[in-house]
């Protein structure tokens, strides 16, 4: 077999095949719940239910989305310029010890000064987790995919160090846990009286700015330029190397903001157990997306939906919550199938 | 002068080559895919698959050579769903791969909690046993550590020569570096470069899922979540290390066990109680990194790893 390329795909095949593997991520999670005990018909609708049945259930889907859309950017700016950031949860994590550093105390302003420092210096921590990994690249051909997923593993237990030794809560009882941010550090609530805090709009405004930066900047033509081909761009005289830090500055801050988001917004104090792999999942939303910055937004509610949806249910019809996982999995390997089929048709010899 | 003493004990050099050897396995089974032209992230999940399918059938009364061969085929599933994904549809090996490690993981949890849903702690198996080799298990040091391990290291020692072999003196494995170098020159030759690489990616899953056999069925005796905890990344970085090259890989997998089996005992020490445990367990991942670093202008990368073939278009 081979595969053509479809000069202009039909509505239906654009918006039918990745129905359809959505379709098949349902059936097979609702085989999956039968055999676990559970009435297979039920288990889409406890899923709906439990993501966006009532006004907590979808403000709880709202905060879950929150990180998956900075790590879900993050990964899709990176894979873009086909610099392939596996590290997102590291990212993720210096972001969340940045805030946790200067957000207990160490800097005593006012809300309005502290919380901008706050992201900032995020940002800037991030943008150096994967500005390392990228410089052995471009400099010494070291393949980034496997540092930075290395690099995965050293900062989780470089976090646990500083939970266990001078991060740790004298107050804490024990419990390897930060000290709680001060009252300026944390993010307002987006409505008074809801969970939902201004991580999520920093979120949308983030996906916003990143839509500009590649639309209409002379900096998003070139990012697109060096991941379609490397050789022919630096031909045509981009400066490959300066936009492959650039555009890693850009990921790694966006990923830490996901970790000051979580911290400032939600949790108030860092643990060791802050992101349940936002990192990796931003991987898979990043790719539902199609790389695609307001594409992330929607990825990331759908994500965030089958994750709070998937819980409840579970809890609902007693079967085990790695379904949830299984169906992200599925959707995401059923889902770039069906995207490439949108573009390719198979043509037997 | 402690750390000394543990590097002349016999004792940990036995421990040095048993953690190595699920390295090996799964190592020696990501060399096989990247050679083809096809990295495999799947590794990490279809460890967790063959260590749970191992074990499971064990438990099951299945034996335990039984259970190597489920472990295999369960990996080979895998590996074909990674295969027909990511070659004949060209699909992004990144996201397949870490698509597989999800699924891969996910199920297997699935599987034990529906199939032991009352179990808090995993029942033991009766697992592999030390084999002494007799007169060769009598050689001081050397002895005590490679000539007294069980069946699964032999094989996995075996098993590197006989990959190299099929590797450079065998026309398959010419046409599986071919397909890794340069498919077109395949195609050419009347040889199916879909074919090689699936092929490649089946057979190298199959021993990834053996390598995650060894950790329930030679070393833990049970199965538990987060066992396998990032060995397949691991593995990854020690093909790099080890230039694509059997031998190689093998001497990177004995060095990181090697270091991996120090930090554990260092921990014991004085120095240990100095300095917090958490840098010995980064220790390993630093030392990956760094031997990226060091191996990274040597390598020779497959010149075709990770561009997916496609007849139609030149």
């Amino acid at each position: 077999m081979r595969l053509e390329p479809i000069a202009e795909p039909g509505l239906g095949r654009t918006l039918g095949l990745p129905l359809l593997a959505l379709a098949g991520t349902i059936v097979i999670a609702s085989l999956l719940a039968l055999l676990a005990g559970g009435a297979p018909f039920s288990v889409l609708g406890l899923i709906i239910k439990g993501a966006v049945g009532s006004k907590f259930a979808a403000l709880e889907t709202l905060n879950r989305a929150t990180p998956l859309i900075f790590t879900g950017l993050a990964v899709a700016v990176a894979f873009r310029a086909k610099l392939w950031n596996i590290g997102a949860e590291a990212q993720l994590y210096v972001g969340a010890v940045v805030t946790v550093v200067l957000g207990t105390g160490a800097l005593a302003w006012p809300a309005a000064t502290l919380l901008p420092t706050l992201a900032l210096a995020a940002i800037a921590a991030g943008a150096v987790m994967l500005l390392v990994p990228t410089f052995l690249k471009t400099r010494l051909g070291v393949d980034e995919v496997v540092t930075t997923l290395l690099l995965n593993f050293v900062i989780l237990l470089w976090v646990s160090y500083l939970l266990e030794g001078p991060l740790k809560d004298p107050m804490g009882m024990g419990w390897p846990k930060s000290a709680r941010l001060i009252t300026e550090a944390r993010l307002p609530r987006l409505i008074d009286g809801l969970r939902l805090h201004w991580g999520f709009g920093l979120a949308l405004l983030s996906a916003a700015l990143v839509w500009v930066i590649q639309t209409r900047t002379t900096l998003g033509f070139e990012m697109r330029a060096t991941g379609l081909n490397r050789e022919a761009a630096r031909f045509a005289g981009i400066p490959v190397t300066r936009v492959l830090i650039k555009t890693a500055a850009l990921s790694g801050g966006l990923a830490a903001l996901a970790g000051f988001s979580e911290v400032a917004g939600l949790k108030g104090s860092l643990t060791l157990d802050l992101s349940p792999g936002f990192g990796y999942t931003g991987i898979i939303v990043a790719m539902l997306a199609l790389l695609h910055p307001l594409g992330v937004v929607v990825a990331a509610l759908f994500v965030a939906g089958i994750f709070v949806g998937a819980d409840s249910m579970s809890r609902a019809a007693g079967v085990p919550t790695y379904i949830a996982d299984i169906m992200l999995a599925t959707a995401l390997l059923l889902m770039v199938l069906a995207i490439m089929l949108t573009r390719f048709r198979i043509r037997r010899d | 002068m402690e750390i000394l003493d543990i590097l002349l004990s016999a004792s940990f050099w036995a421990a040095a080559i048993r953690i190595a050897s699920p390295l090996i396995f799964a190592a020696l089974g990501e060399l096989i895919c990247e050679r083809a032209g096809v990295l495999n992230l799947g590794i990490e999940g279809i460890m967790v698959v063959g260590a749970f399918a191992g074990w499971m059938s064990v438990y099951a009364g299945l034996g335990l050579w039984g259970g190597v061969l489920v472990a295999m085929l369960s990996g080979m599933a895998f590996g074909l769903l990674h295969g027909v994904l990511t070659v004949p549809f060209g699909l992004s090996q990144h996201v397949v791969g870490l698509g597989i490690t999800l699924l891969a993981t996910s199920l297997t949890y699935y599987v034990y909690r529906v199939a032991l849903p009352e179990v808090t702690s995993p029942p033991k198996i009766a697992a592999f046993q030390p084999f002494e080799i007799p007169i060769l298990s009598d050689i001081p040091l050397v002895g005590t550590a490679l000539f007294s391990q069980t069946p699964l290291t032999y094989l996995a020692f075996a098993l590197v020569p006989l990959v190299a072999l099929v590797l450079t003196r065998t026309p398959l494995g010419l046409a599986i570096r071919a397909a890794g170098e340069n498919p077109s020159a395949v195609a050419a030759q009347g040889l199916s470069v879909s074919g090689l690489r699936i092929g490649a990616v089946v057979v190298g899953s199959g021993l990834m899922a053996v390598g995650g056999a060894f950790l329930t069925m030679s070393a833990f005796n049970s199965f538990f979540f987060e066992m396998v905890n990032g060995r397949g990344w691991i593995c990854i970085a020690l093909v790099v290390f080890g230039s694509w090259k059997p031998g190689k890989t093998l001497l990177g997998a004995i060095l990181f066990a090697a270091f991996d089996a120090l930090q554990i005992r260092v921990q014991q020490t004085s120095l240990g109680a100095d300095v917090p445990y958490q840098i010995f367990l980064m220790a390993p991942y630093l030392l990956s990194i760094l031997a990226l670093v060091v191996m990274a202008r040597r390598a020779q990368v497959p010149a075709a790893l990770m561009v997916p073939f496609n007849k139609g278009s030149r």
